[in-house]
């Protein structure tokens, strides 16, 4: 009598109360789908404005080596964004930025580790994979911060702004870097995809705490881990879009 | 797998972890490798050409092909059924739309403030 015993089944858990699942992918998935749809018209809506406001400004036509910051003219991204820490006054044009894509890259390849991971049934593995990604995540955001303290309080010679005034730095209505709404859409670009990491992050640390509580064992299968993945690799998809249209063009 | 023992209603783990597949972890590395050298030569690119709208042209295309490989392989997208992947692929085209609308705009406002 102590042979009793229920067996759960795997894959139930997929099909929708119609007994079977539309496009074969679970509800979950689909909807996670359909969001990210929608955030990428979000997305795209930005970016799209950046190059509308940037196109209605005049653009900087002199040789690089002669640039400074003006009002006058729309800012060269690799002149703006130059610095690296414990670099100072080095210039360095785009380097950081470049490091921040590679570490959101590869904690990608590490998300699809972890969905491999879950796949297998592996829970050690989609411990490890998952904090990787969670590593991977706090570290761009850490550089995302500091590049956002370098912008805001500017170089050591500042520029000059539209009253003759020498202006250090960035706010919302006026910068050293050119027009007010450069920084503006800076602020707003990487700061709306720095959110979503931010909660992408979060979504993950739930996860891996539900990993390592064995919940998702018991459950019996990790497809939330593959749902949050799909979230990861969207950030991680904008900012390969942000990366080219806000910095290398 | 979990198995409940309906008498004492303690639940018992019997996962076994399945075996690595190692082509699957090399493809997954490999779509890194190519995401990674893709970046790289946009570097290259940034520092090597002058600014033109062929520059721009190719700097779009690099950064459709790593969407691709995110989106497609990452993503799984691309070994999803053809219903899913041309329901998210087909909304995309009102991106495109827009691009061109605003595209216009903008040169249609600079005109106004720098005739």
């Amino acid at each position: 009598m102590s042979n009793t015993a229920i067996v759960i089944e795997e894959g139930a858990e997929t099909m929708w109360s119609g007994g079977t699942a539309p496009m074969k992918a679970s509800y979950g998935k689909l909807m996670m789908w359909f969001f990210l749809l929608s955030d990428a018209f979000s997305f795209s809506a930005l970016l799209i404005a950046y190059g509308l406001i940037r196109f209605s400004h005049p653009a900087y036509d002199g040789a690089l080596e002669d640039f400074i910051f003006s009002q006058s003219y729309w800012p060269v991204p690799e002149m703006v964004f130059e610095a690296v820490p414990f670099l100072h006054g080095v210039h360095l044009p785009l380097v950081f930025v470049g490091i921040m894509t590679f570490i959101l890259i590869l904690s990608s390849v590490t998300m699809v580790l972890a969905v491999e991971a879950g796949h297998r049934m592996d829970r050690k593995g989609v411990e490890k994979w998952m904090l990787w990604t969670i590593v991977g995540g706090f570290t761009f955001l850490g550089c995302q911060a500091w590049e956002w303290s370098h912008f805001i309080h500017g170089t050591d010679e500042g520029g000059r702004l539209l009253d003759g005034s020498i202006f250090f730095g960035a706010n919302l209505s006026m910068n050293q870097y050119g027009p007010s709404n450069f920084a503006a859409l800076f602020f707003f670009i990487t700061g709306f995809h720095g959110f979503h990491v931010f909660s992408g992050v979060m979504l993950n640390f739930a996860i891996f705490y539900q990993t390592v509580t064995g919940k998702l064992e018991r459950v019996g299968h990790y497809e939330m881990v593959e749902k949050v993945g799909l979230y990861w690799h969207f950030v991680d998809l904008v900012w390969v879009f942000v990366f080219t249209f806000f910095y290398l063009i | 797998m979990s198995i409940i023992n309906i008498e004492t209603m303690e639940e018992t783990s019997q996962v076994v972890a399945q075996p690595v597949d190692k082509e699957k972890i090399k493809k997954i590395w490999k779509v890194a490798a190519i995401l990674a050298i893709v970046t790289l030569i946009e570097f290259v690119i940034a520092f090597t050409l002058d600014p033109s709208g062929a520059k721009a042209f190719l700097f779009i295309a690099l950064t459709i092909v790593k969407a691709f490989y995110i989106v497609a392989e990452f993503m799984h997208l691309g070994h999803e059924r053809r219903s899913l992947i041309m329901s998210i692929l087909l909304p995309i085209t009102f991106i495109i739309f827009l691009i061109f609308i605003l595209w216009y705009q903008g040169s249609a406002i600079f005109d106004l403030l720098y005739p």
